[in-house]
């Protein structure tokens, strides 16, 4: 550990800043129990398909 | 040096998107549909919206509309005369999109009715769209009744001449500044029309005052007009068709230059794959229902409205629009911008002279491209009035319906076979 990383002890006593990725409910659940959470509406390329992804690689998506 | 696949797709995009924006639509004329399609004097050929369709996949409302519709184009007795037609193939039914014709909802167009007449001037074509009906009992939900017939005839006898001979008079009025005031004052020419109705009624009225053979006739044209909030979507529909037209077979393009649906199919077409259809099972509208209707009254989504859309208004435009976004149940009115502000995000670009003020006069999105639709998986969101599944009864809400994804990815993979790719 660095002197520029937060010590454990810190990060655990304040408050958690949360920025969530993809799946929504992780937010909704964070919200539920009052804890403020940044929802970054993500899914991967093509919903998963693996198939179309390659295919936009290869056309400039 | 070659260029790669994704430069030669930029290229055609930038083009497509060009013709788009450098559309010059003037709404010129109104004049009997088999004089500018010929291919309507022959046979009992019927226009309908949406991708291609036959007869034992139409849906409810969509058989009430052939049905009436042949009664009033004098090719069967009665209703059960014109069923027994349609059932036995001697109806021609071909979508309006083959016609550079668009109509909403079950979109009939026959020889004899009036059509509205879009020329885009700066490319020299020309689209057409029969006059609106109004709310109510009306063909474009599958009304077929003795009302409904007499609307028609009246369509054609009186109100589709004098605004013809309107039109002639003044020249033709240009279409892209009324869209452009309709935005600012709040519609966003799908399931809002009133600001453009009214306008183009203030244009109207001092010419169908001049023109006008006969007193009586002309309150009624002035009254039908003026009654009838939904009276311009059929104007900006025929603008749409004139618009895409030209965008049409641009090869390396993935610009979408059609989305339509016929009540059991939606369909889009793509500038580079030219004439053909990429279709999935059309989906349900989300919305609102008039009082005493509920979601398992509900006719799956019709029409070829969402013209509109692909042309960046409608469900795109929605920002402009925050009162529409409750009519059709669509969420807060503050929450309009994130429609739009979605639809930014799969489209090619702004329209720089149809802009929304309440969003900093940002541009509506243009030019759905389908590798952002495949890749984001967000659906072009439309607008849309939902008909009773029963034919004759009309419309019992409105809503959002979403394009089906399935209609993209079946059209990226086509155009990638197109392109080489695989």
């Amino acid at each position: 550990m660095t002197d520029k990383t937060v010590p454990t002890r810190t990060l655990i006593a304040a408050p958690p800043k949360v920025i969530n990725i993809g799946l929504e409910r992780f937010a909704t659940e964070l919200a539920a129990q009052r804890v403020t959470a940044v929802h970054v509406d993500w899914a991967p390329p093509a919903r998963g398909d693996t198939r179309l992804a390659a295919l936009l690689a290869k056309l400039g998506g | 040096m070659k260029r790669n696949v994704g430069q030669q797709i930029a290229s055609a995009n930038a083009e497509a998107l060009r013709r788009v924006l450098a559309a010059d639509p003037v709404l010129v004329d109104c004049v009997p549909a088999a004089t500018v399609i010929p291919a309507l004097g022959q046979g009992r050929r019927i226009l309908h919206a949406g991708p291609p369709i036959g007869w034992e996949r139409m849906c409810g409302p969509m058989r009430g509309a052939v049905q009436g519709i042949a009664v009033f184009e004098g090719w069967a007795k009665d209703l059960g005369d014109a069923d027994a037609l349609a059932a036995a193939g001697k109806l021609e039914l071909e979508p309006n999109h083959h016609f550079s014709a668009v109509g909403p909802m079950t979109g009939m167009t026959t020889r004899s009715q009036p059509l509205l007449v879009v020329e885009n001037r700066a490319f020299g074509n020309r689209a057409y769209c029969a006059i609106n009906e109004g709310l109510g009992k009306v063909m474009r939900f599958g009304g077929n009744d003795a009302e409904v017939l007499g609307r028609l005839a009246w369509l054609r006898d009186v109100l589709g001449p004098a605004l013809g001979r309107t039109l002639r008079e003044i020249g033709g009025i240009p279409l892209k500044p009324l869209i452009a005031r309709g935005l600012g004052m709040g519609d966003e020419m799908h399931q809002r029309n009133v600001a453009c109705s009214s306008l183009l009624l203030r244009i109207l009225a001092p010419a169908l005052a001049r023109t006008s053979t006969k007193g009586g006739d002309l309150a009624e044209c002035l009254g039908f007009i003026g009654r009838n909030d939904q009276f311009f979507l059929n104007v900006a529909m025929a603008m749409g068709k004139a618009m895409t037209d030209p965008a049409l077979g641009i090869e390396g393009s993935t610009m979408v230059t059609a989305m339509c649906r016929n009540g059991t199919d939606f369909g889009i077409r793509v500038s580079g794959t030219g004439d053909q259809w990429f279709t999935a099972p059309v989906e349900m509208p989300v919305g609102l229902y008039f009082p005493g209707y509920t979601a398992a009254d509900a006719n799956p989504d019709m029409g070829d409205s969402a013209i509109v859309e692909t042309i960046g208004l409608g469900g795109f435009a929605m920002g402009a629009a925050p009162a529409v976004v409750g009519f059709i149940g669509a969420g807060q009115a503050s929450e309009a911008a994130v429609f739009t502000r979605t639809m930014a995000e799969i489209t090619l670009g702004p329209n720089p002279e149809w802009t929304i003020p309440a969003m900093d006069f940002a541009g509506v999105p243009t030019g759905i491209d389908i590798r952002l639709v495949v890749e984001t998986g967000l659906a072009p969101t439309i607008n849309t009035g939902i008909a009773h599944r029963k034919p004759g009864i009309g419309q019992v809400g409105a809503g959002v319906v979403k394009a089906p994804l399935r209609c993209f990815d079946d059209a990226l993979v086509a155009f990638a076979a197109r392109m080489g790719v695989a």
